[in-house]
């Protein structure tokens, strides 16, 4: 066998050229996916009127006035007023605040507690595993909302219990997701090799194995927001919200439905606001799916 | 040497003519093979060698018409297969020429067996599509295949799916099913790669005595040199989509011509004798977008000269006349220096 | 001796069917192996040998259910949590698939800092300055750190699993097939890489491998395994040249080489290695093997030394 002479040592390889970052990538695909823009802007318009209520609301949502009571919509009060007087519109914008801050703080915390637990049972595996997937799945067959009835029931209705009953009934799906992802991840042989470097187990779950899990509980969530926002307008319609004055999206809709017949606006217009948050969290979350999935082209 | 030439006149099992395929990335289509051409003779096993990205594959699925949609077509060449021409054909014609005209096994024979259907109905149903044959015929039939390639209680076996067999068995399977309907030629795509070597073995050596008894043309795609050698008369060498070198088994071992195949052999450690040192080929394949124009070796080659900007034609070297590169200067086309 | 491995035992248990029915899997069964400062030990086998199984067992990644490791002078399997992640600084791994054992999400520069910054060896400027040594020594420029694991090829990235094995400047390395899934021509490179690092850092190398040739280039000693047990050991050019127990002899004329005059095995008994979950008594191979008489079929094989350091389980050859 004549082989030529090669002079070649091991020699430094050429780096490969920089490619888009991983967050570039994510912004272009993203980008290309209509449906997460148009989710992101009717999130965003409403996230900017929840913040920016006192400047944007034309009334004060709590101003009664019995003279302007029922009105329909029109140049002054634009979406029309309630039983009591009040401008529809600036409750609307107002209970945007509420209903927001319930739907995104239950939700935070359900992926906090959720996740957190997930990683754990998926990671350790064995009886700690066992037990946890075990009660999840007996959580997860109640439905939510009786979850939520009896929670807020139990405990008196207030911002705080409605937030309480919607993350105990967002839990379990992001434990499920979690616990799943973290199984799927242990199979790679990178955890083994944070392992032989005497890494701890802390360390392993959450410093690589969470960045790792993070793009599928980021799309959960979003759509469970939607999903938490719907709970609080369903407790609220059933008077398990926020107790009155305070306007919040399900507060309205009941509110309304005393005079549904004469001023139909009255729901309509809060049910609106609901449906286009609802709509564009279950977009943004499709869109981040298709962004975020690895056999997606490029 | 070769049954190509032992038997002028016949018509080889296998002819390929002039094949270029080319795959598009990011919307420009590149030449990932080009101007392939070889003729396999029946009873004859050439083997098709190279590392990952060099086309060896694609040249298969470019012959079973299997390329991608889309992203892959055959741009230009003809195949023919004894003497049906199987190139340019729509789907639905390639459809009866896979697995009757032609047959193929792959390297991974779970993904290409139905796991949910019993391996004696799926080598039967190939009998009745491509054959018209009765369901009691066809099943008679798979019964004797699975006999043929040594498949053990075969007839216990028959009722069986997919996941109760070894992956040798398994590839067994897939070599009665590529067998089905008695094609003259077999287009083996890595086909013991993913198995442990004394199964390997096993497996050669049955192809090696189907292809004896049935006078069957092999197409043999492996990145193992040590295969060629035991199972292949003839064996071209792929490199960047070119075919580098084509030579006779023996020649080819014994005086490779092309530098990359030169280097593969010194680059490769070896179990029957002492390896002093390893002569590693620098660098990587370029991809398919930074390939140079010209010779595509000549980023790694340590005999590069000024010509090989320009690409090198595939003439024969000073060894033999069946002996063919493409270098500028192992193999200068006559009336050239290097 | 700087791993001394002796008899170590672990089966797997799982379910199958329904109802569910148990069942075990014994992959290793009274393992032993020694390798000393600086020598690399080859494991070979076919899939579901054990190999693998024994290679992980040392750096207990996965547990064994007997048996002992000795890393110079300390007891491995004894060790407490804490105790063992000391002991890990010096006994190191190398994956198959250097893809999957990288963290997709952190830059290789970090993925080299971080055992530094847990062990406590190196912070600030020395910590830079050791990340970047030990890119160059693994043929790496410097910029690599910035990159993340994707971004390279095949060779690359198996450079980069070395680099974060060295990066603890540990005694020994376990390497799982760290070539199988390299083209031949990088294939060399890795190689020639791991024989450089071994003979200037003195690393001691357990190796496993399915090519023979690989193993023969790499590694002074071997060892052949068959269903959990070691069958054959010695040095490996002898034991390649010349081997005795007739699997290593089924292995080895199994084994493909570049040259079309060597003999083809032609012979190779017909079936396939048993399962080890349930595997034959007496000798595991005696099912296959062409000398197996009755004593092979009742009785395992001790494995007692033959001539010119070599080691041998068989009743019927010396």
């Amino acid at each position: 066998m004549s082989a030529p002479d090669l002079p070649l040592p091991v020699e430094p390889e050429a780096v490969p050229a920089p490619r888009p970052g991983r967050l570039r990538a994510l912004y272009q695909r993203a980008t290309r996916s209509g449906a997460l823009l148009v989710g992101l802007a009717m999130v965003s318009v409403m996230i900017l009127c929840a913040i920016f209520a006192p400047l944007i609301a034309p009334h004060d949502p709590y101003a009664q006035s019995i003279l302007h009571k029922l009105q329909g919509p029109g140049p002054v009060y634009w979406l029309g007023t309630d039983q009591f007087g009040r401008d529809v519109l600036s409750r609307i914008i107002y209970g945007a605040r509420i209903s927001l801050f319930v739907g995104f703080v239950s939700t935070a915390l359900a992926v906090v507690i959720g996740v957190a637990i997930g990683i754990v049972s998926g990671y350790f595996g064995g009886r700690v595993d066992r037990l946890i997937s075990g009660a999840n799945d007996g959580l997860m067959s109640f439905p939510q909302i009786i979850m939520g009835i009896v929670i807020v029931a139990l405990l008196g209705p207030s911002i705080h219990n409605l937030i309480l009953a919607i993350t105990i009934t967002a839990i379990p799906a992001f434990v499920r997701i979690a616990r799943g992802s973290t199984i799927a991840m242990k199979e790679r042989d990178f955890v083994d090799a944070c392992r032989a470097l005497g890494f701890g187990n802390g360390r392993i779950m959450f410093r690589h194995i969470l960045p790792n899990i993070a793009d599928e509980i980021t799309v959960l969530a979003s759509l469970w927001m939607a999903t938490a926002i719907r709970t609080e307008a369903t407790l609220s319609f059933i008077g398990l919200g926020a107790p009155p004055p305070i306007a919040t999206w399900g507060g309205l809709v009941r509110d309304g439905f005393d005079n549904l017949l004469d001023s139909p606006g009255l729901s309509i217009f809060p049910s609106i606001a609901i449906l286009i948050v609802m709509i564009g969290l279950n977009l943004v979350g499709d869109g981040l799916r298709d962004a975020t999935d690895p056999r997606a082209p490029t | 040497m070769n049954a190509a030439q032992s038997a002028p006149g016949a018509l080889p099992a296998l002819a390929v003519e002039g094949l270029t395929a080319s795959l598009r990335l990011g919307g420009t289509w590149y030449d990932a093979v080009r101007d392939v051409s070889f003729q396999i003779a029946e009873g004859e096993t050439l083997a098709l060698v190279g590392e990952s990205g060099c086309g060896k594959s694609l040249t298969a699925m470019a012959i079973m018409g299997l390329l991608p949609d889309k992203i892959g077509r055959m741009s230009a060449g003809t195949v023919t297969a004894g003497e049906r021409r199987i190139s340019g054909l729509t789907e639905k014609q390639m459809e009866k020429i896979r697995g009757d005209a032609v047959g193929m096994i792959f390297q991974e024979p779970m993904s290409s067996l139905n796991p949910v259907l019993r391996v004696g109905f799926q080598i039967a149903e190939s009998l009745i599509y491509h054959r018209d044959m009765s369901r009691r015929a066809a099943s008679k039939r798979a019964l004797e295949l699975m006999e043929l390639v040594r498949i053990p209680a075969a007839a216990q076996r028959f009722r069986a799916y997919p996941h109760e067999f070894s992956g040798g068995m398994r590839q067994r399977v897939m070599i009665a099913l590529a067998l089905a309907c008695s094609p003259r030629v077999l287009i083996a795509d890595e086909p013991t790669t993913a198995l442990d070597v004394t199964v390997q073995a096993q497996v050669l050596d049955l192809l090696r005595g189907l292809q004896d008894e049935h006078g069957l043309g092999i197409l043999l795609i492996t990145h193992n040199l040590g295969v060629v050698a035991s199972n292949a008369q003839r064996v071209m060498v792929m490199y960047g989509g070119d075919v580098v070198e084509s030579a006779p088994v023996g020649a080819f071992f014994a005086n490779p011509q092309h530098p990359y195949s030169a280097a593969l052999m010194s680059a490769m450690p070896r179990v029957d004798r002492a390896t002093e040192d390893l002569n590693p080929i620098p660098g990587q394949v370029p991809s398919l977008q930074e390939m140079p124009a010209g010779c595509r070796y000549q980023g790694r080659c340590p005999l590069r000269v000024a010509k090989c900007a320009e690409r090198p034609p595939l003439v024969a070297v000073s060894e033999g006349p069946h002996h063919l590169a493409r270098c500028w200067v192992k193999a200068p086309p006559p009336g050239e220096g290097a | 001796m700087l791993l001394d491995v002796a008899a170590l035992t672990k089966t797997f248990h799982g379910q199958e069917g329904f109802p569910p029915r148990r069942t075990s899997l014994r992959a290793l069964d009274g393992v032993s192996f020694q390798v000393g400062h600086g020598e690399a030990l080859g494991i070979v086998g076919e899939s579901g040998c054990g190999k693998s199984t024994a290679a992980r067992a040392t750096l207990r990644l996965v547990e064994p259910d007997g048996g002992s490791v000795n890393y110079d002078g300390q007891d491995v399997l004894a060790a407490g949590p804490k105790a063992l992640r000391t002991l890990r600084r010096h006994m190191q791994m190398v994956f198959q698939d250097p893809a999957s054992a990288l963290d997709p999400r952190q830059r290789v520069g970090d993925a080299l800092a971080e055992p530094l910054r847990v062990h406590r060896i190196a912070k600030g400027a020395d910590l830079v300055r050791r990340v970047k040594a030990v890119l160059d020594e693994v043929g790496l420029p410097a910029a690599a750190a910035e990159r993340y694991p994707h971004e390279f090829s095949g060779g690359q990235r198996q450079r980069i699993g070395i680099a974060r094995a060295l990066v603890l400047e540990p005694g020994l390395v376990i390497a799982d097939e760290p070539v199988s899934a390299l083209d031949v021509s990088v294939q060399a490179q890795i190689l020639k890489l791991l024989a450089r690092l071994k003979a200037d850092r003195r690393l001691a190398f357990v190796f496993v491998s399915h090519d023979l040739g690989v193993v023969r280039y790499f590694c002074e000693r071997t060892a052949v395994m068959y269903l959990g047990r070691i069958i054959e050991s010695g040095p490996t050019s002898t034991l390649f040249d010349t081997p005795k127990h007739p699997y290593t002899v089924l292995l080895r004329s199994a084994s493909p080489v570049p040259d079309p005059a060597a003999e083809v095995a032609r012979s190779i008994p017909e079936g396939e290695p048993p399962s080890p979950m349930n595997p034959p008594p007496g000798c595991h191979f005696h099912p296959r093997c062409p000398l197996a008489s009755d004593v092979c079929r009742a009785e395992v094989p001790p494995l007692r030394a033959s001539d010119a350091g070599r080691v041998l389980a068989c009743h019927n050859v010396e």
